[in-house]
């Protein structure tokens, strides 16, 4: 492997993790907070399998940086600007129609995006794609089932849920960008041409989101800048929570 | 699958292809006391299991003096996975072999058809409703209704919610004799 192709896997696993754990804390939120006990446990759970992920991400990228950092430094020992996450993941955690949009949004994009991860020449990361795709079923059953409850329920929870898609729908573009890093890797057979997955992505979204009597909002605004370490104020202070215990006690084991 | 034929005599249980490949791997190891030393191991939040029984533990190795134990998470962020590497490695410590690497793999990922026989008949008796004790639905997932009863039997039951007391497992309640219970889910 050239040095040229293992760096981008290098950055392309990192991406994927910060994805993953900035979603998985995003969700983390709502423990204790749920609006019934069974719903928090799921959001606990699903929380989970998201910064199980981050870790198999991290762990790899680790691997191949070889320059002593583990998962843990890459989670908790960089700053804001240092994350490549899309901003999509980082937005806070809002209302409860808020979130749970955001989590369908996310949810249909891995439905597409791990079945092409899974064909990735790159061993380690067809394997965790094949872990994720079977969490994943679960989760985009769950934010379907809610974002179709909320939409299609209460005038006030219909109001807030296409609020929450109105709202969060600029944020959607980047995540079928693509750059350099990522061509060079999806020419290479080893990462995913995401820019082709925007048109099956809308289709699934559009569906659920009409099925929820909600309306698809027009192309009008987009924001971009995660993978470039260009963040919204909002993941500076997620990470500042997030990273507390770990940067006051550095190097601490239990 | 694990297929029941159901007739006047006992239920005769086949064995899935997967289950029947591990028996062989841990019959024709030849650290086999090894494998039947870290029967001791349980799954901690399920501790009628061994890591045997629940299908993570995938290969026991000798290198040299160090003895290589492969274990596989059941799901992603499955926290018993740390927990479980310590016990592996203070149950061959306590067994004499001092030198221990226990490394996780990931593929190929693993699947709750996985489990041994013996721990799916453990498991039910211990409260939690196997993978196969329900009919899945259309997607493959855990339906919302119909998972028996490890209790009492019925299948006049109701899933509660998705998500369980842990990611493996889903919530259901027994509409016959009321109580509710945990079903371990198919992936």
């Amino acid at each position: 492997m050239s040095d040229q192709i293992k760096d981008a896997i290098q950055e392309y696993a990192t991406r994927l993790g910060d994805d993953s754990v900035v979603l998985g804390h995003r969700i983390s939120e709502w423990v204790s907070y749920g609006p019934f006990l069974e719903e928090d446990i799921a959001y606990g759970n699903v929380s989970l399998d998201y910064i199980g992920r981050a870790r198999m991400f991290y762990t790899y990228a680790a691997e191949l940086a070889n320059d002593g950092r583990d998962e843990d430094d890459f989670a908790y020992m960089r700053n804001d600007r240092e994350y490549r996450n899309l901003l999509l993941m980082e937005m806070p955690k809002g209302d409860f129609a808020y979130s749970q949009v955001r989590q369908l949004f996310a949810d249909v994009y891995y439905t597409l995006l791990l079945p092409e991860l899974l064909q990735s020449k790159d061993e380690t990361l067809s394997a965790i794609a094949a872990k994720a795709i079977k969490e994943t079923k679960y989760h985009l059953r769950r934010s379907r089932d809610w974002v179709l409850r909320l939409g299609d329920g209460t005038e006030e929870s219909h109001k807030r849920t296409q609020k929450a898609v109105d709202q969060l729908w600029g944020y959607t573009h980047e995540l079928f960008d693509m750059d350099d890093t990522e061509q060079l890797l999806a020419d290479e057979g080893i990462g995913v041409d995401v820019s082709k997955l925007r048109d099956a992505w809308l289709k699934m979204v559009s569906d659920i989101l009409t099925e929820a009597t909600l309306t698809v909002p027009e192309d009008s605004w987009a924001v971009r800048g995660g993978r470039t370490g260009y963040h919204t104020e909002n993941l500076g202070h997620m990470l500042t929570e997030m990273q507390i215990v770990h940067r006051s006690h550095p190097g601490c084991k239990w | 699958m694990v297929r029941k034929v159901k007739g006047a005599m006992n239920e005769i249980s086949l064995m899935p292809e997967e289950q029947y490949q591990r028996l062989q791997q841990r019959n024709a190891a030849d650290v086999k006391e090894l494998w039947d030393l870290l029967d001791a191991v349980k799954d901690p939040e399920v501790p009628v299991l061994s890591i045997w029984d629940l299908g993570i533990l995938r290969d026991i190795e000798r290198v040299g003096d160090t003895v290589v134990v492969t274990i596989t998470p059941t799901y992603s962020g499955c926290p018993a996975m740390d927990n479980i590497s310590t016990d592996v490695t203070k149950a061959l410590n306590d067994a004499g072999y001092t030198d221990v690497k226990v490394k996780t793999s990931l593929s190929p990922a693993w699947s709750s058809e996985w489990m041994s026989a013996d721990g799916r008949k453990k498991l039910r008796n211990y409260g939690i409703a196997p993978p196969e004790d329900a009919p899945l639905d259309e997607d493959g997932l855990t339906p919302d209704a119909h998972a028996l009863c490890p209790h009492c039997g019925s299948e006049n039951t109701r899933r509660v919610s998705e998500f369980g007391s842990t990611a493996c497992k889903a919530l259901f309640q027994c509409d016959d004799c009321s109580e509710p219970f945990d079903y371990f889910k198919k992936i």
